[in-house]
Formats: C-alpha cells, sequence, structure tokens
C-alpha cells in the first residue's frame, strides 16, 4: 500500500478497523470487510470515495474488487458525497400504511430535496430504505444512528430545527 | 479419495459414485446431458444459475445437480416431468433480460445459452416489459464486453479468484443491478485473461480481436501446439479459407488442463502482421530486390561457398530460434555439420557457457508439470514464472493453495499470484553468494561436507536465507525451478551446480524451465555448438552464441529470429553482423534492422503454417501439422533448408515431408546416452560490480518474433514498457523522477529511456528490459551501467 493510500485511513480508524479482524482467523480477513467500510465511512463525511474503498481493501488485505462488491451491495453505505446527517425513511409495506409517503413528502419539502437529495446547506440528506424491522410502530426512520419509531412530521421538524 | 463406491441411479440407470461427488459429475461422466451455465468442472460450485435443477425422489422440490452430493441410492430424474418444467421455468427466467438478437452477436452459434434455449426455451415470451441494459466496460484489448448479455453466472469471477489468482472481476451492485465488471474502469491484467472468453456461456465476454470476423460455422478446427514457453500447450487455431481467426484451448489434464495463456492464445495476430517478409529478398547493389526461391537460394548458397573457400566453414555462424521446431534445429545442425562447421546455438540469452560441456541431455524437469501442484515446498531461483510459464505457474499455485510453501531468489521484486513463505532478493551478482548461504546452511549438522569452494566462500546468512533452507529440509516432496533469469545470468553455470547441490542436500527435484517451446528439441537435435545431435560430443566444439557474436565470423545465417531484440548483447550483435560480409536471414518478418544487415532474405512460415513438432521441458514430443498455408512465398523452415541442403549437394537431404525429418532424429534418439549429475566445478568467484547493475528480462509479450507483432497483446498494459525502472531511493540519488527521462550508459552505447519508478527493483540495480528496439542498443542482461539525467 502506498503511502498515499495509507494516509486515507487514520491511525484511530486502522486500531478499529484492527479490532475486528483480530476477531477472525488470520486467513479470513476479508470478515471484517464490512464493520471496516463502516469505520472508514464515519471518518470520512459519512460517504466512501472510490480510493477509500481500496484503501480499506488494501488494509484488510483483500482485491478491491472484493470490497467494490461489498460496498455496492449494501445500501449502508454511501458511494457520494452525503449531507452532516442522514434520514433514511422506510418505504416497505407496513410503514407506507402507517403513513411513510406523507412523512417523506413533508421531509422533501421542508428541505426541498427529492430522495437521495442532500439540503442546500449540507446538513440532511434523505434516503429511502428497506424494512427496518419496527413493524408494529411504523413509520420507523432511521436518523443517523439513531432508530426512531411512530414518526410524525413534527418529529422531523424538531429533529430537524434541533440540527439546525 | 475413499475407495468405497455410492450406486445411484439417474434416468433409470444404476451407475456408481464416489462419494462428495455432486450429480452433475457423476451424470457428465456417464453422457447424461444436464443443462447448465455456472458450473465448470475446473470451478467451485455457484450454484447460482438454476438450469441444472433435477428431480430427486423423495425431495419435495428439484435439486440443482451442480451442488447436490450424490448419496447411497438416490433416484434422480433429469428428463421429468416435474425437472423438465423447472429447467424451462429458469430458462425463461434467464430470457427475460437477456438480448435475444442473437445474429448480431458474435457469440451466435458457439453460445451456450443459445443451445440451451433452443431446447428449453419458449418460443414465446410472456415478458413484455423493458429489458434491463447495462453498460458495456473497456476491459482491455484482449476481451470485448456486451454487459446487457451477462447472466451473472460469475464463472468469470470465479476463475479469476480460484485460477488465475488475480481478482480483477467482481459482481458488484445488488438483485437487478447486479453487474459483473471491475468497478474502476482498468486493462484487465491477468496473463490468462483470455480464458473468461471461453468459460463466458453467452456473449457477453468475447476475443476483441477477432469480434465480428466469423461464424463458428464456418470456421474449422485445427489442433496445435502453441509455440511460447517450454510447456507446448495444446491449442486449435479456427481457421476460415486458409487464414487463421482465432485460437482456443485444446484439453490436456497433464499440461494446461482447459487453460491457455493469453501469449499462446493471441499470437496468432503476428501471423497476420503487416511486418511478414512474404517474398525472397536479395540485396542488390545496396538495393533490396524482390526475386525468385531458386535466385535467393542461389545467392545464399554462393554467398557462404564464397566465404567458406576464401576463409573456412569455421568463419560461418549460425543462431536459430529457441522455438523454431525440432525438424529445422535438426536440418539446420545437419547441414552446418556437413560443411565442417559447429558454430550453431539457440541460446541467445545465455551469458555463461562454461558448464555446457557437463550439461544434461536437456535441461528440463525430471517430474511432470501436473506434479508440481503436489509439492510442499517450491524454491523458484531467477525466476518471474508467472509471465515466463504461464500455465506451470497455475501448477505452482495449484501448490501454494494446498498449503505449499513457495520461496523465491530473485533480482526483483515480482508479485506472484500466491503468497511467498520466503523470500531474498538480491542483486543479480549477489544471487550466488545467496545460493551459497542455502547451501551452508543446509549442509550444519549433516555430514555431507560441502565442495571447497563453497566452505571458502565468505557469505552472509539472515533469516530469509534459514527460513528457505529449514522449508526446503523439512518437506517431503520439495523443488527448485530455475528459470530465465538464472539462465541468462552470467553466473548460470555455477548457479546451476549449486541449485544441483541444493537439492541434492534437501532431497528436491531440480527443474529447468528455459525460454523458447523448443528448448529441449533443441538440444537434442544438436542445435548447440558442442554436441551434436543425440548428445553426441564433439571433439572441437564450435562457438556458442555468445562467441560466434564476439568473434565477428563472416557470414552469419540467422533463422527464425530478430537479432537486435532476441539476444543478450544486442549491441555486440548488431556490431558483428553489420561487419560481416554475408547474412543469410530466415525469417518471418521484416524490419530496418534486418534490412540493414542482412544479405538475402528468406520468408519463413510461422509455427501455423508448417509441420513440425515440439519438445517440452518434460521431453515430450508434440507433433502438429500446418494448420493453414503459408503467407505469401513464405515456406516452412524444414523445406528451406532442405533445398540449401540439396544445393549444398550434402547427403540425405532427400525428405518429403517433415515426419521422415523427425523419424531420423528419433531412431538416433535410440542410442541417447543419458546425461546427468557430471562431475562439478564450482567455480564461485563473483565478479566484483562497482555501482549500478543492470537487470534484464524480457517481458511477457516481447519474448519471441511471433508475439511481438501480436498487435493486441502488445496494447495490453500486462507488458513492462521499454524504460528504465529503479527504486524511488535510487531515483532520488540521481535527481530523477516518474515519468523523466534519463541516459542510459551501457559499455560503449548509451541510450535515452523514459524513467518508472518501482520499488520492487533492488537498491543500486535497474531493470531495463530486452526485446525493445529502444533498449537494443544495449549491452548485455546483466552488468555494470550508468544512468544519468538527461
Amino acid at each position: 500500500m502506498s503511502e498515499v493510500q495509507q494516509a486515507l485511513l487514520s491511525d484511530d480508524a486502522k486500531a478499529k478497523i484492527d479490532v475486528w479482524l483480530a476477531k477472525y482467523p488470520a486467513d479470513r480477513r476479508q470478515s471484517a470487510i464490512i464493520p471496516a467500510l463502516h469505520i472508514a465511512q464515519e471518518e470520512h463525511h459519512g460517504w466512501l470515495p472510490e480510493n477509500v474503498i481500496e484503501a480499506v481493501a488494501d488494509y484488510v488485505g483483500i482485491p478491491h474488487i472484493a470490497a467494490f462488491e461489498v460496498a455496492t451491495f449494501y445500501s449502508m453505505y454511501d458511494l457520494k458525497p452525503v449531507g452532516k446527517h442522514k434520514i433514511g425513511v422506510c418505504t416497505s409495506i407496513s410503514c407506507m400504511l402507517r403513513g411513510s409517503d406523507e412523512l417523506a413528502d413533508h421531509i422533501k419539502q421542508r428541505l426541498d430535496i427529492d430522495w437521495d437529495g442532500t439540503s442546500s446547506d449540507g446538513k440532511f440528506t434523505l434516503q429511502e430504505v428497506e424494512c427496518l424491522g419496527a413493524c408494529r410502530h411504523a413509520p420507523a426512520v432511521l436518523f443517523d444512528k439513531a432508530y426512531l419509531e411512530n414518526v410524525t412530521p413534527e418529529d422531523i421538524d424538531k429533529i430537524i430545527a434541533g440540527e439546525e | 479419495m475413499t475407495d468405497e463406491t455410492i450406486e445411484i441411479e439417474i434416468d433409470g440407470k444404476s451407475l456408481s459414485a464416489q462419494p462428495g461427488q455432486m450429480l452433475i459429475e457423476v451424470a457428465d461422466a456417464n453422457d447424461i446431458r444436464i443443462p447448465r451455465f455456472c458450473y465448470h468442472k475446473k470451478l467451485t460450485v455457484a450454484a447460482n444459475c438454476r438450469m441444472c435443477l433435477v428431480e430427486v425422489e423423495k425431495s419435495p422440490k428439484p435439486l440443482p445437480a451442480c451442488a447436490t452430493p450424490v448419496a447411497p441410492g438416490m433416484v434422480v430424474q433429469t428428463h421429468s416431468a416435474k425437472a423438465l418444467d423447472a429447467q424451462k421455468s429458469v430458462m425463461e427466467f434467464l430470457l427475460i433480460n437477456h438480448p435475444l438478437d442473437c445474429p448480431i452477436c458474435d457469440q451466435g452459434g458457439q453460445c451456450e445459452l443459445q443451445d440451451v434455449a433452443m431446447g428449453y426455451g419458449k418460443d414465446v415470451s410472456r415478458y413484455t416489459e423493458r429489458k434491463r441494459v447495462v453498460a458495456d466496460k473497456d476491459i482491455g484489448p484482449l476481451i470485448a464486453t456486451e454487459m446487457t448479455r451477462c447472466i451473472h453466472c460469475t464463472r468469470c469471477v470465479r476463475f479469476g479468484e480460484e485460477v488465475a489468482g488475480l481478482r480483477e472481476l467482481g459482481a458488484t451492485g445488488r438483485g437487478e443491478f447486479t453487474e459483473i465488471g471491475t468497478y474502476i474502469s482498468h486493462s484487465i491484467k491477468s496473463e490468462l485473461s483470455g480464458n473468461v472468453i471461453d468459460l463466458c456461456p453467452v456473449g457477453a465476454l468475447t476475443a476483441k480481436p477477432s469480434r465480428f470476423t466469423s461464424r463458428p460455422w464456418e470456421l474449422e478446427q485445427m489442433p496445435t501446439i502453441a509455440p511460447h514457453d517450454c510447456v507446448g500447450s495444446n491449442m486449435y487455431l479456427h481457421t476460415r479459407r486458409q487464414e487463421v481467426m482465432r485460437a482456443a484451448p485444446r484439453e490436456n489434464e497433464a499440461l494446461n488442463e482447459t487453460w491457455l495463456s493469453d501469449r499462446d492464445r493471441f499470437s496468432y495476430e503476428g501471423i497476420h502482421s503487416k511486418e511478414r517478409l512474404l517474398t525472397p529478398r536479395i540485396k542488390r547493389n545496396g538495393k533490396w530486390v524482390d526475386v525468385d526461391w531458386q535466385t535467393a537460394l542461389n545467392v545464399a548458397k554462393i554467398g557462404l561457398e564464397k566465404i567458406i573457400a576464401s576463409h573456412t566453414a569455421e568463419k560461418v555462424g549460425a543462431l536459430i530460434s529457441p522455438s523454431a521446431t525440432t525438424e529445422e534445429m535438426y536440418l539446420l545442425q545437419k547441414l552446418l555439420r556437413s560443411l565442417d562447421c559447429h558454430n550453431v546455438d539457440h541460446r541467445l540469452r545465455q551469458a555463461d557457457f562454461s558448464g555446457q560441456g557437463l550439461a544434461p541431455n536437456f535441461y528440463g524437469t525430471p517430474i511432470r508439470f501436473k506434479e508440481l501442484s503436489t509439492l510442499d515446498s517450491i524454491l523458484l531461483v531467477g525466476s518471474h514464472l508467472q509471465y515466463e510459464q504461464p500455465i506451470v505457474n497455475l501448477k505452482v499455485r495449484k501448490a501454494s493453495l494446498a498449503g505449499g510453501k513457495v520461496m523465491a531468489l530473485n533480482p526483483i521484486d515480482y508479485d506472484f499470484n500466491y503468497p511467498l513463505h520466503a523470500k531474498v532478493i538480491a542483486k543479480p551478482f549477489d544471487m550466488l553468494n545467496n545460493l551459497i548461504a542455502i547451501a551452508k546452511v543446509l549442509a550444519q549438522g549433516s555430514s555431507q561436507g560441502l565442495p571447497g569452494t563453497v566452505a571458502a566462500a565468505n557469505v552472509e546468512v539472515n533469516d530469509n536465507i534459514r527460513a528457505i533452507a529449514a522449508q526446503l529440509k523439512a518437506s517431503n516432496s520439495s523443488a527448485l525451478i530455475l528459470g530465465a533469469i538464472a539462465f541468462n545470468h552470467p553466473q548460470f553455470n555455477a548457479m546451476y551446480e549449486l541449485a544441483e547441490l541444493i537439492s541434492d542436500m534437501s532431497g528436491s527435484q531440480l527443474v529447468c524451465l528455459p525460454e523458447g517451446a523448443n528448448s529441449a528439441g533443441a538440444w537434442l537435435a544438436g542445435a548447440i555448438p558442442h554436441r551434436e545431435a543425440v548428445s553426441l560430443d564433439i571433439k572441437k566444439p564450435g562457438l556458442d552464441a555468445k562467441r560466434m557474436m564476439e568473434a565477428k565470423l563472416k557470414a552469419y545465417i540467422t533463422f527464425g529470429i530478430e537479432p537486435e531484440l532476441d539476444c543478450a548483447n544486442p549491441s555486440i550483435v548488431k556490431r558483428a553482423l553489420d561487419e560481416a560480409d554475408f547474412n543469410v536471414v530466415v525469417t518471418a518478418f521484416s524490419s530496418d534492422s534486418i534490412d540493414a544487415f542482412a544479405d538475402v532474405q528468406l520468408p519463413l512460415a510461422t509455427f501455423a503454417e508448417t509441420s513440425g513438432s515440439y519438445v517440452n521441458a518434460e521431453g515430450g514430443w508434440q507433433t502438429f501439422k500446418g494448420t493453414v498455408k503459408p503467407k505469401g512465398e513464405a515456406r516452412p523452415g524444414w523445406k528451406i533448408l532442405r533445398v540449401l541442403g540439396n544445393l549444398f549437394d550434402v547427403e540425405g537431404f532427400a525428405y518429403t515431408t517433415s515426419i521422415e525429418v523427425q523419424h531420423e532424429l528419433r531412431k538416433q534418439l535410440e542410442t541417447l546416452q543419458i546425461k546427468n549429475r557430471q562431475e562439478r566445478r564450482f567455480n564461485m568467484d563473483t565478479p566484483h560490480i562497482e555501482g549500478l547493475q543492470r537487470i534484464s528480462t524480457w517481458p511477457i509479450y516481447r519474448g519471441d518474433s511471433l508475439v511481438r507483432h501480436a498487435e493486441s497483446l502488445q496494447q495490453t498494459t500486462t507488458n513492462d514498457p521499454a524504460a528504465v525502472a529503479m527504486n524511488s531511493k535510487l531515483a532520488a540519488e540521481l535527481y530523477l523522477k516518474d515519468g523523466g527521462e534519463a541516459v542510459v550508459k551501457q559499455q560503449y552505447s548509451e541510450v535515452r529511456l523514459p524513467v518508472r519508478i518501482d520499488e520492487r527493483v533492488p537498491d543500486g540495480c535497474a531493470y531495463i528490459p530486452g526485446g525493445y528496439s529502444e533498449t537494443a542498443a544495449l549491452g548485455e542482461c546483466f552488468g555494470k551501467i550508468d544512468i544519468e539525467r538527461s
């Protein structure tokens, strides 16, 4: 790995990845790629540039393409720049029946963005997510790492106001 | 695998199977056809296409035959209503997104999907929605992509990971958005990449050079032998109206299995090169004139005769390509020897001939190539095996995957597609000392005393040396592989003797893999100055390839080579050829440099246009027929030599076929005395080289004239470019930077070359490849050089 690429991962991130690598056998380092990509995403403003994915692959010791396969498979990795906060609205069936469409419309209007858009102040990105497993308290929203249930447009307003 | 067998029933037939076998393997072995896309016998099971669903008794649902292990008493139906229904449903799903435009697809007529759709598809699609469209990727000059056609069988992905050992293709995205590609656009670099063309069951990955040039039903499939490495991969050339259209592997489990290296697959393009010499030519008053064969051969004969008359036959020398056929080798040496001249050699890049008298019958391998994959440890000595012998490297990689330890002693820290257990990266002139060090470590605690000169050598022993020695000693089965760098090294003989010693001490096999397709054939046929055919020693040996050039002979015959690009010391070669009175050049390609020194040029047929045989490093003879007529007026080499023999009135040149030539040689070979493990000299003097050392090897697609004229291969990024490569430390010392220009001086010549930073090159060395006209003004492969900023 070249020095330039190494610099794409902080020592702190490498230390965190090492914790995960230690959990798997030495010849199964690829098992740590999912948490490793999360760690890298966190320190790169919530998204994964291509060279960062390559740096993670090099650090974990797997071919670049194997890391790209994982990064493109899971919707939890963002491959384009995102806002400071990600608002993930579940639109699967239970949430849809309980008003996720209205919720999403409200957010779109409030922030003047569409799905996958980022508000002009760079603070929020709206994402459509699949079932969050919270059907009995639908609609559900994933706000960064916070798991919100029974979400109303007013709840969203409060959160947005709190961050503004 | 145990001896016990399991009885199962497929389609009413009672069959026996081995435990652990999959249903599809048993079916295939018994000629029961089950449709499939993702399954391939040489790859792991993915079971993702579902085309091989079959009905198994007591299973509620159809099961994929490729991923269902046999069990005692299993009753399987491959064509029952339930099985057919499942197969047809899968086919319908696959055809939802696959374009139905076979007439405009390059795969049409040889397409597994097309074939299976004929059997299992419906004539009308129920799917009226838009089909998926996937953007094509540019993955280099060898493979064309039409990714909309991809059915995601992942054979290409698995091939890269499991066989080629270079995972470049992958399946990115998910569900309907899954795409096969490199993600970041780049050229595929694997030296075996072309195999994905055969593996792809649809028209997603096709051969770029032959794309849209022919239909499979127009082609004739002609068996032949690949002409570039000492394996002699079995392959087919597909021809149409006397034109080679493309190449494909011919299965040979002992050699290339189902694979073919890119070099063997795409070098046929050289046959069609614009630089092919199509007519005999002679130089008349300094100008080149096309003439008929009779005239040209007469001029050649008279010219040589004059030289022999006014000097002696000893003033004539002949160099032949190590990839020439055995018959050509045999006839060339027979012709020269009948004229009383022993100056004939095929070892164009060798620098040290001091031990040639003690050499074995030929340099090769005492074990089969396939046995390499079962070894516990392998030490590569002076070999970039992956690019020198791609198919042998596959076997070594198999050994590594099975837990074997591969180690290397090289002047460049090459990337291999397997991990190295231990490695020593040494300057060229330090390699011998490292071998001595390994021998010394092996001798510790052993009663076997070392030869005096070896024992006396003062060498450094480090942990890597100890690790290599320990691993070799601890292994039940091990081998040393001597590659091209060792063969071309100025201390080849000492290195070879040390390698023999280490093999003896550690109980290893010594595997020699020289360059060219027919080095073994050359030794047996007598294309060496010190032995006639069948290893008969000559009292007064002729000059070897190096001395022939240093001796400035009066006439040279070059056969199938471009001397400045193929020989070890191009500046000496150029001087010798320029100053000679008369040069006969038998060549498939013309070039400015040949025009400059030749007096007669005789157009030579390529491997596809001649019959003949190659002897691989295992000592196996592989005979092949011509697949197409030679281009223009070109003629097979054995015929050219036969006629020359007749013109010189030499007895025993009345051959009518190349097989007769072969029979004559093989008849003599029955009396071959085995030469092996004779005395060793152990001359361990290592010349002291002050300053920078040159490392030179021939890049993978620059090794012989045919591959150099294969355009698509030249466009790949697999070739090392004509540049001077050094590590950043040396570059900093010389005030050079990547992409800059440097003046490289060697002996009396100098060239300007772009600088390339490559950290794999050790301190105090620079890597400058051979095989390029840009570097052809330089001297020997390994030696002192000076580099300055331009």
